[in-house]
């Protein structure tokens, strides 16, 4: 029973379909929300503790979550979901407050000025106390790694980054290092920059709330969460020798061959659609994946002003407010395009120019 | 007996030279806490309500700057131990593990630095969630975000120092993006429109990996930049923009609240 359990949540966890699960689970738990932010979440909560627990009993499991640097990872999982509770239970709270023409719960004490001496120096004496406390236990508890001494003739395999660019070297499987390792890590800071300047909605500030900045709250999280932590822990928990991919209980099998048979856009193209083979000039041979970047980058971001909903966002943000946020959403958004396209048909590049490095 | 024994501490000369105002007892004496206090007057005197919810704050900034400065004084207590070179790295990391009195500083340095990465992370949710980098509070997110890079930087370049294998090969496959930095990587694309007189100005011993790991491979050369830039260069940077962070919370009108 469990063995067929086991393979069962093996065979789900590949990322085509951790991924997808994870990504409608993000959905559905915007729309029934109720649901897991009372009670609905402690639920969850023993449910997943008693999930682990078990599978700890797995030796495949056990191996790679109780790697010392990865003890942090599981910290993490615990940490973002209940702070993700935390947050959207309060901000529901405050919606239905709004609702009802009462003030939000921080409103209600916003007012009540406070001494910080003995309040505020009081608390943060305690949290340093117990903080201090657990540090010392887990020091205690849980040696730091030590390996063999360094050698730069043997590269173990895997070899993985530190545990918080995994989501990085995740994106590898689906970009060139150019993008996975450079462009998008800085797009990524640049669009972390960008937020207060883009955001022009001036409801929602000081307090927690979902309904008065629905999109802003989506396209955050989705990144945060869905990309972000979903991608470290692909990385870290199941991606082994060769960096492929193996389930949650397999074996990390140095022999296990993925057969590599990812296609060019190009040769999509040139060689299946029009059977006259690729193209010796790189521009004619790339034009294909050329022009759909185009449409996707400057064509599509122009289009959307049309649609009503879009067109409202263009009104109230002005026009390059309104272009650099959608320049960076659609950045974003290229990662799960590229990871369902590859999926889908095995695609490889978009654009290969193999002549200039430039891949995407 | 011991009543008598806190009187007289607290009513002696040196007491009272130290700690001016006595117990707060009052209103008054509660401001002069604070005021008289250097650590204490990073706070002001009186605080929003809905500002000290550990619900609201989840107290995770502050979380991250106790983090950093368990790792400034672990990290400063290794230093006396810990020399950075191929020769002797690895194995003042044994000792560390085996001989050394108090080398669990080395697990709480390499824990403590583990949990501030996922503070941070969950302190930018938080001001997230809450708006809080609406305005006026804009620069203060962006003093943040480089925060949060300086946070990734100082625990990637700390990775390096153990120099075991876990060490330098994860040291080695974050560094061998910066090959392909756009330009500035010599298998980045465009490096190759980088030339003068048809010499490549980009090539394996000059791009943006070469500067970083200081040598074509890791070597002795990474570690000693690592090293600086881990122990004085970047901590140095951070706790001056933590400085200007907590200056701009209090400057930009405090924890935030609605209006
Ligand atoms: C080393 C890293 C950091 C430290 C030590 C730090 C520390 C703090 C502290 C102690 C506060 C007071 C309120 C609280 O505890 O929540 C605060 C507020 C704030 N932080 Fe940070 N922070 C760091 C990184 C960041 C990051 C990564 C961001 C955002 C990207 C950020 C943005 C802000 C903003 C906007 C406020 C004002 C929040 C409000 O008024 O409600 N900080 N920070």
């Amino acid at each position: 029973m469990f063995d067929a359990l086991k393979e069962l949540v093996n065979y789900f966890s590949d990322p085509k379909w951790s991924f997808t699960i994870t990504t409608v689970v993000f959905v559905a738990a915007l729309f029934w929300r109720r649901l897991w932010t009372n009670l609905g979440g402690l639920v969850m909560l023993v449910g997943v503790t008693l999930y682990f627990v078990v599978s700890m009993f797995d030796e495949n499991f056990r191996l790679v979550v109780a790697k010392p640097d990865n003890v942090p990872i599981v910290m993490m999982v615990y940490f973002v979901g209940f702070f993700v509770w935390l947050s959207m239970k309060k901000a529901y709270d405050n919606d239905e407050r709004i609702a009802n023409g009462e003030p939000t719960f921080e409103k209600t004490e916003a007012n009540d000025k406070i001494f910080t001496w003995p309040d505020l120096v009081f608390s943060e004496f305690i949290c340093m106390v117990i903080l201090t406390v657990l540090l010392v236990v887990w020091s205690i508890m849980l040696q730091a790694p030590l390996e063999e001494p360094a050698n730069t003739a043997v590269a173990p395999n895997p070899s993985k980054a530190p545990w918080y660019f995994l989501g990085l070297q995740e994106m590898l499987v689906y970009f060139d290092p150019w993008m996975a390792g450079v462009v998008l890590p800085s797009l990524i800071i640049v669009g972390l920059c960008a937020i207060p300047y883009i955001d022009t909605n001036t409801k929602g500030n000081g307090y927690f709330t979902f309904k008065e900045r629905r999109s802003e709250i989506v396209l955050f999280m989705y990144g945060f969460v869905v990309l972000w932590c979903y991608l470290i822990v692909v990385g870290t928990f199941m991606r082994g020798p060769n960096w492929n991919f193996f389930g949650l209980y397999e074996y990390w099998d140095i022999n296990k061959v993925e057969p590599l048979v990812n296609v060019d856009l190009s040769e999509y193209i040139f060689i299946k659609m029009l059977g006259v083979g690729l193209p010796s000039f790189w521009l004619v041979r790339e034009l294909p994946g050329i022009l759909l970047l185009l449409l996707y980058f400057v064509v599509l971001p122009v289009g959307l002003t049309k649609l009503q909903f879009f067109k409202r966002y263009y009104d109230d943000m002005g026009a390059s407010r309104f272009y650099v946020g959608i320049g960076l959403f659609l950045t974003m958004m290229l990662l799960p395009i590229k990871m369902y396209l590859r999926w889908a048909f095995n695609l490889k590049y978009l654009v290969h120019i193999q002549e200039f490095f430039f891949n995407v | 007996m011991l009543k008598d024994l806190q009187k007289a501490i607290v009513k002696s000369q040196v007491w009272k030279s130290i700690f001016r105002v006595g117990i707060p007892t009052d209103n008054r004496k509660r401001a002069m806490a604070m005021l008289g206090n250097v650590v204490l007057h990073l706070h002001p005197i009186k605080v929003k309500k809905s500002g000290l919810r550990m619900s609201y704050t989840w107290c995770m900034g502050g979380t991250a700057f106790f983090l950093f400065l368990v790792e400034t004084i672990t990290g400063l207590l290794l230093m006396f131990y810990y020399r950075p070179t191929v020769e002797y790295a690895y194995f003042d990391m044994v000792d560390l593990r085996e001989v050394a009195a108090f080398g669990i500083m080395r697990e709480m340095h390499r824990w403590a630095a583990h949990a501030m990465v996922i503070a941070v992370w969950l302190h930018m949710f938080r001001v997230f969630m809450t708006g809080s980098y609406k305005p006026p509070r804009e620069f203060n997110w962006n003093v943040g975000v480089i925060l949060l890079v300086l946070t990734l930087l100082l625990s990637f370049t700390g990775y390096l120092l153990p120099w075991d294998q876990l060490a330098i090969w994860a040291i080695t496959v974050g560094s061998n993006m910066a090959r392909a930095t756009p330009l500035l990587g010599h298998e980045g694309p465009g490096a190759a429109l980088l030339q003068l007189g048809g010499t490549k100005l980009i090539h394996v011993g000059s791009d943006a990996r070469f500067g970083l790991i200081a040598g074509r491979t890791i070597g002795g050369g990474t570690l000693i930049r690592f090293y600086v830039l881990h122990c004085v260069a970047i901590p140095f940077v951070a706790a001056f923009l933590i400085a200007v962070h907590f200056w701009r919370v209090r400057r930009d009108g405090g924890i935030s609240g609605p209006v």
